[in-house]
Order: C-alpha cells, then structure tokens, then sequence
C-alpha cells in the first residue's frame, strides 16, 4: 500500500531512540498515524513540528499496518507560531479536537479550515473568532452541528440572539426572553450575515462558552476526557482586550 | 528463535544491558563480554557504583535534581545566584546547561513539558512548586531555558503566564544560528526566528 498526499502535523510522539510517530491532517486520508524512522534526528526534528505543512508519502505492507512516512517541509509555520502565546494555545486547542476524528477518515472541509486557521493563529485579533469558527466545524463534522440560520420558535432568521443548551439550535431575542436564564448566548460574528464586524472580547468569551458547552456534552464527557489546559488560556487570552479595527 | 549462548547469569546481564539507552541486543551482547573480560577493573565497581547509586540517590525536593543529599549539591552551593532560576524540563537539560558553565543560578526542573498526545498535563508537572520558589522575594529573574518546540514553547508561555502576576523578570532562551552553524544548511524555520530576533552590533 502507498499513497503521496500534504497535511498539517498535529502531533508526534517519541518511538525507541530515534524515530517518531508522527499524526497528521491530511488532505485526503484525514487524521493519519505513520512512522518515521530517524524522526528525532537533529535534522528531522525542525521539520517534524506540530503546526508545519508537509508533503507526506506513505507507505505499509498492509493498509491495516502503521505505515512509514517519507516527509518534506512544505511549509514551517511553527517557528512562527511558537513566538506567539494564543498561537500554541489554539494549535493545542485544534489540535485536540483533531485527535477526537476517527482514523483515516477524510474531512477535506476542517483540512482546509485548518490551513486557513494556522495561517493567522498568531494574529491575536484573527485567532480566537476562527478557533471558534472550527469548533463549530467540528461539531457539524462529527454530527453534532448548530443551527444557528433561523429561531427554533418563529422560524424567522432575523435578531437570533440565543442557543439553546439542548437542541443546538438558535432563538430569537423576542423567543428567548421568558428562558433567559436556561440559553445560552449567541454572539452576532457567529450568525449568517452578521460577521462583518470585529467581535468584542465578551462576543469571543460567549463564542467559547458556547462551544464549551456543546463540546463537553458531545465530545469530551462520552470520552471522559477533561477540557485541554491550554483552551482555557486561550479563553482568559480572548477575554482580555482586542484591537477593534479587525474583521473576522 | 535465538539459542542461549552463556549461562543463565550472563543472559540475564546482557538483557538488562540491552534494556539502556544506546543499546540493544547485539552491542549488550558485546558490553557484557567486555565486562565480565574486564572483572576486576570494570565490573566490580561498577557493581558497587551503581549499589551506591541506588541505596544513595534521591530527587531534590526543591529543585527537582538528582543528588546523593537533599536539598542537592546545586541548591546549597552558596556561590550560586539566589536571584536567578532555571526553569528546564528534564534533568538532562540541566546537566547540558551546568556542561555549559554558561549560569550560576538555581535550577527547577519541570518533569517534562505540556503535552496533549502524551497526556502530560500541567497538574504533571512540578509548577506549583515553581510559583512558590519565585514567590520569593529574593528571586528576581526566571529563565525559561525550555526546547525550542511547539510543546517546550507552549509550556514556556504557559509559565509565563503563571508567573504574570509576581513581580519577576520572566526570559527565555534566544532562538538562531548555533555557533558554527552554516546558513545555507539552516531549515527556513531557525533562520526566519533568527533574523526576527536579530540584535545590533
């Protein structure tokens, strides 16, 4: 079995004394483990970075095996990322989520999310609104996607300002009044329509405690894994202030 | 299926030689032979060195450092910076460092670095242990000589992060062209951080 195709490394893990096993986003084989021999080399190891794009070929006695990886940088995004702190905290972030993918099942659409993520993870004012923007991603790739396109009570698209914690789906202003305390809010970058301006810090803190919310019922809690540290240094990083010229 | 090819005693030896870094079963295979040949120059201390080292090595509840005594040798050196700690991830990246001569201060080592795929988490590693050390008034800079990877550098501004609040100089190593190192055979990634972080003549 062989195949040739590009990823994002999401992570690797030491094997014996020189080699790694290296986890990779591919375009079209998804989340795919390989070998590869010499992989903690002083050569191999800038190249072998969480974060880096790489031109991957691969290759097994049988599809059900391992594998080994020939790998080529293509790009070296983390010797940027790594200077910038919400940058290694959303690639931790992503990261984890990413692991949550069965094996080699393709998902070209958070493939492509990805790269376009990791290309401004150090923009301080770009990163937290796409972090959430591919949780959201997530979410709907495993099946567990938000109706956030039109009030669960009137069916109208227009002043969406809630979610509800159950069905996912978006409630009016109007709806939500007598449940307030029950929703869970919906901040506007992340309705239809509505993402043209910038999003304050307490649009980001309630983008991410939405998602929270939907990701501990549906992914962290059945797996009985604990949210990642470094998610919440990204929230407290959100939380602080942001400059407002940008647009998400 | 491989035969025997010493006695019990020796196949037990080479075994666990095989089971060290560097080695496996060909080259422990040799390193017995060597020191059952060398008995009395090389085993026998050997034996007794590393009876010594088990009997007598303990983890420096302060730094984090094996030593024969606690607090170790390094964290009673009076010479050494008081002002001054060492943040490093394991005990080889202090030995690498006091190799280097290159700081006399005080040590801390983490036990590793934040790692989701290895599940090391930060409650795994020694930071509150950190916090309290440079809680002290006398410290006034904490460098964080940690890997210049995604997981080091993470761990890096994790700690950052927890020391924010405490009225310390917070470093970390510079990231460029090793001495001796030729540009042309530099990856795109050292030398982009390289000319980032460029200083003046």
């Amino acid at each position: 079995m062989e195949w040739a195709d590009e990823g994002t490394i999401i992570g690797l893990k030491a094997h014996g004394e020189s080699a790694v096993i290296l986890e990779v986003m591919t375009r079209e084989h998804g989340r795919h483990l390989g070998l590869v021999r010499g992989g903690r080399s002083q050569k191999a190891q800038p190249v072998l970075q969480p974060g880096n794009s790489v031109a991957l070929s691969w290759r097994a006695r049988l599809d059900e095996h391992l594998g080994e990886y020939k790998v080529e940088l293509l790009t070296s995004h983390a010797a940027r990322l790594i200077a910038a702190p919400v940058a290694l905290y959303g690639l931790a972030t992503v990261s984890g989520l990413l692991r949550l993918l069965p094996e080699r099942d393709p998902h070209p659409g958070l493939y492509e999310g990805l790269s376009v993520l990791i290309a401004h993870l150090d923009e301080p004012s770009l990163a937290p609104a796409l972090v959430i923007r591919f949780e959201l991603a997530m979410l709907s790739e495993l099946g567990f996607g938000l109706d956030l396109a039109r009030c669960a009570v009137t069916g109208s698209p227009d002043d969406l300002s809630h979610v509800s914690p159950k069905s996912g789906k978006a409630v009016s202003r109007r709806a939500a009044q007598p449940y307030l305390d029950r929703l869970l809010s919906l901040p506007a970058f992340l309705v239809e329509g509505q993402g043209a301006r910038a999003p304050s810090p307490a649009d980001l803190v309630a983008g991410f405690a939405l998602t929270a919310h939907f990701l501990r019922r549906h992914l962290f809690e059945p797996r009985g894994l604990p949210e990642p540290p470094e998610r919440a240094r990204l929230v407290e990083f959100a939380a602080r202030a942001m400059p407002e010229s940008s647009t998400v | 299926m491989s035969r025997a090819i010493a006695g019990p005693e020796i196949e037990r030896l080479i075994q666990l030689l095989a089971k060290l870094p560097g080695l496996g079963p060909r080259s422990a295979r040799r390193a017995a032979l060597h020191l059952v040949k060398k008995r009395e120059q090389l085993l026998g201390p050997l034996a007794e060195a590393m009876t010594v080292a088990r009997d007598r090595i303990v983890v420096c509840s302060r730094c984090g450092n094996v030593d024969t005594r606690d607090p170790c040798g390094l964290c009673t050196d009076p010479r050494r910076d008081d002002s001054l700690i060492v943040v490093v991830a394991d005990i080889s990246d202090l030995w690498a460092l006091e190799r280097s001569g290159a700081v006399a201060g005080r040590y801390h080592v983490l036990g590793g670095v934040l790692s989701a795929l290895d599940g090391v988490r930060p409650e795994h590693l020694s930071l509150d242990a950190l916090v309290a050390r440079a809680s002290d008034p006398a410290v006034k800079e904490v460098i964080l000589a940690l890997n210049a990877t995604v997981d080091g550098q993470t761990t890096a501004h994790f700690i950052t992060d927890l020391l924010a609040h405490l009225p310390v100089k917070v470093t970390k190593l510079a990231h460029g062209v090793p001495v001796g190192g030729e540009l042309d055979y530099l990856d795109d990634g050292t030398l982009a951080a390289a000319i980032r972080q460029r200083t003046g003549f």
